[in-house]
């Protein structure tokens, strides 16, 4: 639920990156932690098991820079994508205002990434969010492995709705901060929308 | 609705509140974060500590601690404390849509806090009742003057990634 504060010039929105276990999720917040100045974000916090694999959240405050004097903020957040985290993942999507779905290009990682994105969906209707509506990019990471399935394929499998589409490297920074755009760009075009 | 206005009057007072609050318990910080993680308001010595994250962790705590209560057949855990060896953490929940997180160390007492808190927590309540009544209200206004995003412009997006 995005908040709006005219006394301190503020807005901030709440963006969930989504996606199958390993998928590289913390990796993009991770990437983007690293190549921002450190005046326009916070810490990083992750909550991992040992094997460095999220556990409950990641989550990483964003200055975008402004708009109109007002300072744009986004609170970036993973989920965890292990499919036993179910109950986690959806108190996380609790109040998002955009999404950003990191799909695993790898051939085997398909029916992850299918069943990833059904669970999405079922979330999102459970809090009677429309899907149809919400901001949403979608990531294929992992464009590097030798096991990566060709765009258009991936693309007849998971495009959903005609949303923006980012080929990415996540562990090397390609694709990260094109996809960040992607989403902010939805994210701030809807507000605008819903502020009418 | 999907979006919140903290409306400057709204917002003053309650930052009036939690000021209040972190004097009177003598305590480091006061914060009030939206459940869904959103930072609403603080008060106290920041220093070190970056208030944005530490509301995202204490939503967070309290969306667990929730899920804990429900699977135990409990409605809620309207209070929770988390104590260290230096710093203590008090939960409060307000109303059902945000939360009070008081920091705290030895210069001052839990029972103090929790007083404080509860009573702080009451205040704040109808704080947020009136602010939610003001943006039903002026609704049609928002797009009179308080809209930052009124005329955006593909151009405004591009420069903030530049
Ligand atoms: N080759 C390759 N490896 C990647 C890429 N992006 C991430 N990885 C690796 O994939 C592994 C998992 O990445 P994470 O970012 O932790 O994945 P996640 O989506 O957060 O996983 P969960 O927290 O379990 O949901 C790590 O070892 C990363 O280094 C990529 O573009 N190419
Ligand atoms: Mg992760």
């Amino acid at each position: 639920m995005a908040m709006i504060n005219p006394r301190q010039k503020e807005l901030i929105a709440k963006i969930v990156y989504y996606g199958p276990g390993l998928g590289g999720k913390t990796t993009n917040l991770k990437y983007i932690f690293d190549h921002t100045s450190p005046s326009s974000r916070g810490e990083l916090v992750t909550l991992n098991t040992q094997g460095d694999r999220t556990l409950f959240f990641d989550v990483l405050p964003l200055n975008l820079g402004t708009i109109k004097g007002y300072r744009i903020r986004f609170q970036l957040y993973t989920v965890p994508g292990q499919v036993f985290y179910s109950e986690s993942r959806k108190i996380i999507l609790r109040g998002v205002d955009g999404i950003v779905f990191v799909a695993d290009s790898q051939r085997e990682r398909m029916d992850a990434n299918i069943e990833s994105i059904e669970d999405l969906q079922e979330n999102l209707r459970q809090y009677n969010y429309s899907f149809a509506t919400m901001p949403y990019v979608l990531q294929l990471n992992k464009r590097d492995l030798p096991t990566a399935v060709p765009v258009d394929e991936m693309k007849k499998l998971l495009v959903l709705k005609g949303e923006p589409v980012v080929e990415a490297i996540a562990i090397r920074g390609v694709g990260v901060m094109e996809t960040l755009k992607e989403i902010a760009k939805l994210v701030l075009i809807n507000l605008k929308k819903e502020f009418r | 609705m999907s979006f919140l206005v903290l409306y400057a009057e709204e917002y003053e007072e309650i930052k009036e509140i939690l000021t209040a609050l972190k004097k009177e318990t003598n305590s480091r910080i006061a914060l009030i974060v939206e459940k869904n993680g959103q930072p609403i308001a603080f008060a106290g010595e920041m220093d070190g500590v970056d208030t944005t994250s530490l509301g995202s962790l204490v939503a967070g705590n309290v969306a667990a601690t929730e899920g804990l209560a429900k699977m135990l057949g409990e409605e809620s855990f309207p209070l929770m404390f988390n104590e260290g060896a230096k710093e203590n953490l008090h939960i409060t929940l307000i109303g059902d849509k945000f939360i009070l997180a008081v920091l705290f160390d030895k210069r001052t007492s839990l029972g103090l806090v929790r007083l404080r808190a509860r009573n702080a927590a009451l205040k704040l309540e109808k704080v947020f009742s009136r602010l939610e009544a003001k943006m039903m209200q002026e609704r049609e206004k928002l797009g009179g003057g308080e809209n930052p995003l009124e005329d955006l412009s593909e151009e405004d997006i591009e420069k903030l990634f530049k």
